[in-house]
């Protein structure tokens, strides 16, 4: 059993994601899915701690050996990722049953849990495999299963919401193919370990130039990079708040893995940072994608979407972080994605249970709910307050990492940038803090009580889970440091 | 050079056929048809790079001994459902679209969202 | 039961963080709530003693809590500068609780609850920030009191006091997360260590001018001390209720920021190196502008409380400059000032509050003659007046006699000038206020009848704080010594 962890963790909840058809009951569907998130997470800590002891894990699929067949790798950068993606889908699934009550017509229910599983199966394959066409196939499945769920959204812009996500979405998958054909054409093999042997013979070819500017485009399409981010503000603001909350968690967070996968172990890191000016590229387009999306989320009335951008901004940072391009850049990049997952989903969260109490999240309707829901008004602070950097949170600790590595570097101009960007968040953030607890509740509004439990159990598990990792960073740190280091010695 | 790679020729025209209709198009519908083109494409381009000179189709046979690749041909073919699941998807969400919006033209849609604000 | 001094060190920053419990399980019966909190303090106050005990007999205390990043430490040791610190906070905390008793509860003010929780985490923080070992664990408190007394500062929850909050965590939070974590962590890389330690943590051959570019991301960072042109977060924190004013702002939050300066001036630099860094000199001459500059505009200022907010960010120009003097003398001046002022502002700003409950007057043109119905606190203003301009019989003599050596020693000589000019300014805008109430007709009301004195607690307060003016010209050794050890270790 042991042995096939690798796969089993894929292959679990995309065999269940079909199953739930058949529990007519959505209840039921709910706990099966819960169950089946709950045991990927296991399998997924399993296997850190399998690859935090021993090594990187290959497993082969069928027997069949690597390059002819697919492979599974797993080192200290998936398998942090994996825990991420799943602990997350779990914490998260305990809401949806009361969350999509509200959101999500009675008899979609049990569609909308296969299409969660779907999801969460393709996300854990595209971080676990070792071969790059399997990479497209997890990537389009992932795709498809996300802009079938955004749709199922209240609102009418959730299906325009998700028209646009398909067309830029697919666009984006289809350049990595594109890529994918063409480093085929030159080197003959798709496994990504084998990639990176032969591809460094034919490096200083056009074609292996194009194969890269490809794959680039298309994952930063699919990371919502500055300029690239515009499919991604409405798609979370509109979806239903369940899938916002995991979505906003792990789906970046993926093209982030991708993009460091096939930089650092398919390129290798000399191709791709010094035949190529990405660091540069990638320094500005970050600053940028800091600024422009954390001046647009100030200006923000529906506070989805203010914390979507918020989400843009933040992954400008952890793009900026691997810009540096050393392995205390990574490291910090690394944390971030470990961090902010923990930040996001416990805001949107929130949201997702001020959704569910009012309706809406336009901030006029944000008027005295600190008053109305307390709990829940204190979680989205503790949370806006880790996007702001207070130290004694998570967001504290990756602020001081990046910091740490851009002086390291002597990029001091883009560390005050940083520090800067900081300042735009205090103010989105502090713009529901006015709103929530200054504001009297407007007039003609009926008593809106606390958020049920099953939505306060979740939201408060991240919450305090951003100050215990922003107390204890032994685990976020250690791992985050391994993989980048490994990321480093291994690449050419 | 133009004559020997006109299969890639082929492959880069109609990629920025289907380019262009997505971008320039504000039908639902022709977007979907100008993504199609261009992830046609694209099995354009993998097949044809599978194509080995002289080979034949990559099915065991007696006597023959230079086949086409055929990893491509299975990529492709993966490939191609992922095309027409993305197809099917698109014009569900036209469907809905309309129903909801009562246009598939992208302005109208975006003026109704705009009024909505 | 006899506790070890390092779990009185220990307790002495959790106990507040701990009260804070207590007061939401008591907050709907008032009398007990208060209790919680004055009985807090007296032990707080009780294991500070015992700390400052522990270090004049030259014990060494420290406690290590948490590694909080690979490197980075959260850890607490006591000394002379941090003891001194942890002295008038605690005792002004007990102090303060009794005023805010009275206030409080004669203004009618709501959410009390809220207010005397936030108080105890406020001054947990200031503790934290007193018997910091290193600067990490400092800034961790530094924006834990930041964001702690934010509630109280917009107390009042009226949309002045949103604007008022707004300004005064925009300005904090944003200098210190700019410029106060950039100086930290750029300290971090340059010297390897962030603890506090007695000479400075830089090598002698660090590049000077990075270490000078540090000093200045450092003073415009902490903006608790209210350096020009990062100031104006104190006058517009006047919006909170005057219990807050005094006790956060006149001692725990600005003696936060002008600690945090003479601890990095100290501590982390080292006197010897401030002296030759290149931006020493211009942040000398930008805190003696702020001295300038503040007491002027406090003289045109009529509202009461607005008058003592510039007056202390002038004030704590004087500390900031004694740091930056980088002689003993002006280190000494500095510590001393922190004591001094704390009390005689105190005052100050509880008789300002006292006016407003017994009075209802916030401006001083309405102030005439006042003396005749509130002639204690008059008095009690007259004498912290004294202190604040630096003549006997109050403490700020001493203070001010020590700055004023320092910058004899330093050859500061226009700043010497500054800071005699200053204290002609501190009589032209204070001594009015007493003089006019006691001499002048009472020309603007003739509803003599009503005004009575303040109440009771807020009284005793006022008087206990006048009196520890005056203690600290008569006996001032325990003060002396402190401040002379901190540069002797």
């Amino acid at each position: 059993m042991l042995a096939h962890l690798p796969i089993l963790q894929v292959i679990v909840p995309l065999m269940a994601a079909p199953l739930c058809l058949f529990l007519t009951r959505p209840r039921l569907a709910w706990l099966f899915a819960l169950i089946v998130s709950g045991l990927a997470f296991v399998i997924s800590s399993l296997l850190l701690q399998q690859v935090m002891t021993s090594g990187t894990i290959i497993y082969e699929l069928g027997g069949w050996d690597a390059p002819w067949g697919i492979e599974y790798r797993i080192d200290q950068l998936n398998a942090f990722l994996l825990l991420i993606i799943s602990a997350i889908s779990t914490v998260v699934l305990f809401a949806a049953d009361t969350s999509i009550r509200q959101e999500i017509p009675a008899e979609k229910h049990t569609l909308f849990y296969v299409l969660y599983l779907l999801s969460l199966a393709a996300m854990l394959g595209i971080v676990a495999t070792g071969d790059a066409f399997n990479v497209f196939v997890f990537l389009e499945i992932s795709s498809l299963s996300a802009y079938a769920l955004i749709a199922l959204g209240k609102d009418r812009r959730a299906l325009w919401a998700s028209y646009q996500y398909l067309v830029m979405g697919t666009i984006g998958a289809t350049f990595i193919l594109i890529g994918i054909g063409l480093m085929y054409q030159m080197t003959g093999t798709l496994n990504m370990e084998d990639l990176s042997i032969r591809l460094p013979e034919v490096e200083q070819t056009r074609t292996v130039f194009t194969a890269f500017a490809f794959v680039i485009v298309g994952i930063c399409l699919k990371l919502a990079m500055f300029p690239l981010h515009l499919w991604l503000p409405n798609a979370y603001a509109y979806a239903p708040s369940i899938v916002t909350a995991f979505f906003a968690a792990t789906a970046t967070k993926v093209a982030i893995y991708l993009l460091i996968r096939f930089t650092f172990s398919v390129y290798g890191f000399s191709f791709s940072f010094t035949h190529i000016p990405l660091q540069m590229l990638f320094v500005v387009l970050g600053l940028a994608g800091i600024f422009a999306a954390s001046v647009a989320a100030i200006y923000q009335t529906n506070i989805k979407l203010l914390f979507a951008y918020s989400s843009i901004a933040q992954i400008g940072y952890m793009i900026v972080g691997f810009s540096v391009g050393t392995v205390a850049g990574l490291t910090a990049t690394l944390l971030h994605v470990f961090n902010h997952a923990l930040m996001k989903a416990a805001l949107f969260l929130a949201l997702g249970a001020v959704m569910y109490r009012i309706g809406g999240v336009r901030l006029t309707q944000f008027h005295g709910l600190g008053r109305q829901m307390p709990l829940t008004m204190a979680a989205i602070v503790m949370g806006g307050l880790s996007l702001i950097g207070v130290p004694l949170t998570v967001g504290f600790v990756s602020k001081w990492y990046l910091i740490v590595a851009l002086i390291e570097k002597g990029w001091w101009p883009v560390a005050l940038l940083i520090l800067f960007g900081s300042l735009l968040a205090i103010v989105y953030v502090w713009r529901i803090v006015e709103a929530a607890y200054f504001k009297p509740v407007l007039a003609g509004t009926e008593i809106i009580k606390e958020a049920p439990l099953s939505f306060l159990i979740p939201i408060w598990t991240l919450v305090l889970a951003n100050i215990y990792f922003g107390i204890d960073t032994r685990l976020s740190v250690q791992v985050a440091k391994a993989a980048s280091q490994s990321l480093f010695g291994v690449s050419p | 050079m133009l004559i020997g790679l006109y299969n890639y020729w082929v492959v880069v025209v109609l990629m920025m056929v289907g380019f262009y209709i997505v971008i320039a198009h504000g039908n639902l519908i022709k977007k979907i048809v100008g993504l199609s083109i261009f992830q046609t494409s694209v099995f354009i381009f993998y097949i044809s790079m599978a194509k080995v000179d002289d080979g034949t189709a990559p099915i065991l046979a007696e006597g023959i001994s230079q086949y086409s690749n055929p990893l491509p041909h299975v990529l492709i073919l993966t490939a191609i459902v992922v095309g027409i699941a993305t197809t099917a998807l698109g014009l569900a969400l036209t469907v809905r679209i309309k129903e909801a919006y009562g246009s598939i033209e992208e302005e109208e849609i975006q003026t109704k969202d705009n009024l909505d604000c | 039961m006899s506790l070890s001094l390092e779990t009185m060190l220990q307790l002495s920053i959790i106990l507040p963080l701990l009260a804070t419990i207590g007061i939401v399980a008591t907050g709907h019966k008032p009398d007990l709530r208060e209790g919680v909190t004055i009985g807090t303090s007296l032990v707080l106050l009780y294991f500070v003693i015992s700390l400052y005990q522990g270090l004049q007999l030259g014990e060494s205390i420290s406690v290590h809590w948490w590694e909080l990043l690979p490197g980075l430490q959260i850890s607490f040791s006591v000394e002379p500068l941090g003891m001194l610190f942890a002295l008038i906070a605690s005792f002004l905390w007990l102090i303060t609780t009794v005023y805010a008793i009275g206030y409080m509860r004669s203004h009618q003010e709501q959410n009390q609850t809220r207010f005397y929780t936030c108080f105890a985490i406020a001054i947990g923080s200031v503790m934290g920030i007193a018997f910091a070992s290193n600067l990490f664990t400092l800034f961790i408190f530094y924006e834990v009191l930041t964001l702690s007394t934010y509630p109280l500062v917009t107390h009042a929850g009226t949309e002045k006091a949103k604007r008022g909050g707004r300004i005064y965590l925009g300005i904090l939070l944003s200098t210190s997360i700019v410029f106060f974590l950039l100086a930290i962590i750029s300290t971090w890389f340059v010297a390897g260590t962030l603890d506090f330690k007695p000479g400075g943590v830089f090598d002698s051959d660090v590049n000077k001018l990075v270490a000078g570019t540090i000093l200045v991301l450092f003073i415009f960072g902490i903006g608790k001390a209210a350096i020009m042109p990062f100031h104006r977060w104190l006058p517009a924190a006047m919006v909170a209720p005057t219990p807050v004013s005094a006790l956060l702002h006149a001692v725990a939050v600005v003696k936060a920021g002008v600690f945090t300066v003479l601890k990095v001036c100290v501590f982390i630099f080292g006197i010897d190196l401030l002296a030759l860094l290149p931006t020493t000199q211009f942040l000398l001459y930008l805190a003696g502008a702020s001295i300038l500059l503040a007491s002027l505009v406090a003289m045109r200022q009529d509202n009461l409380k607005a008058r003592l907010a510039y007056s202390t960010v002038s004030q704590l120009g004087y500390i900031t400059m004694g740091a930056l003097l980088a002689t003993s003398a002006g280190v000494m001046g500095s510590s001393m000032h922190i004591a001094t002022h704390a009390f005689g502002k105190i005052t100050l700003f509880f008789c300002a509050g006292a006016i407003l409950v017994a009075a209802h007057k916030s401006k001083i043109s309405e102030m005439r003659g006042l003396g005749k119905q509130m002639p204690i606190t008059m008095a009690a203003f007259f004498i912290a007046s004294l202190s604040i301009i630096g003549v006997p019989p109050t403490g700020g003599t001493w203070s001010k006699w020590y700055l004023l050596m320092g910058t004899m020693e330093a050859e500061q000589h226009i700043l010497m000038g500054i800071l005699m000019i200053s204290s002609l300014l501190n009589i032209a805008y204070l001594l009015p206020i007493p003089f006019h109430a006691f001499f002048s007709a009472d020309k603007l009301s003739s509803s003599g009848g009503g005004i009575k004195e303040a109440p009771l607690p807020s009284l005793i307060a006022l008087c206990v704080t006048t009196v520890g003016c005056v203690i600290l010209f008569v006996y001032p050794q325990p003060l002396y010594e402190l401040a002379k050890a901190i540069l002797a270790t």
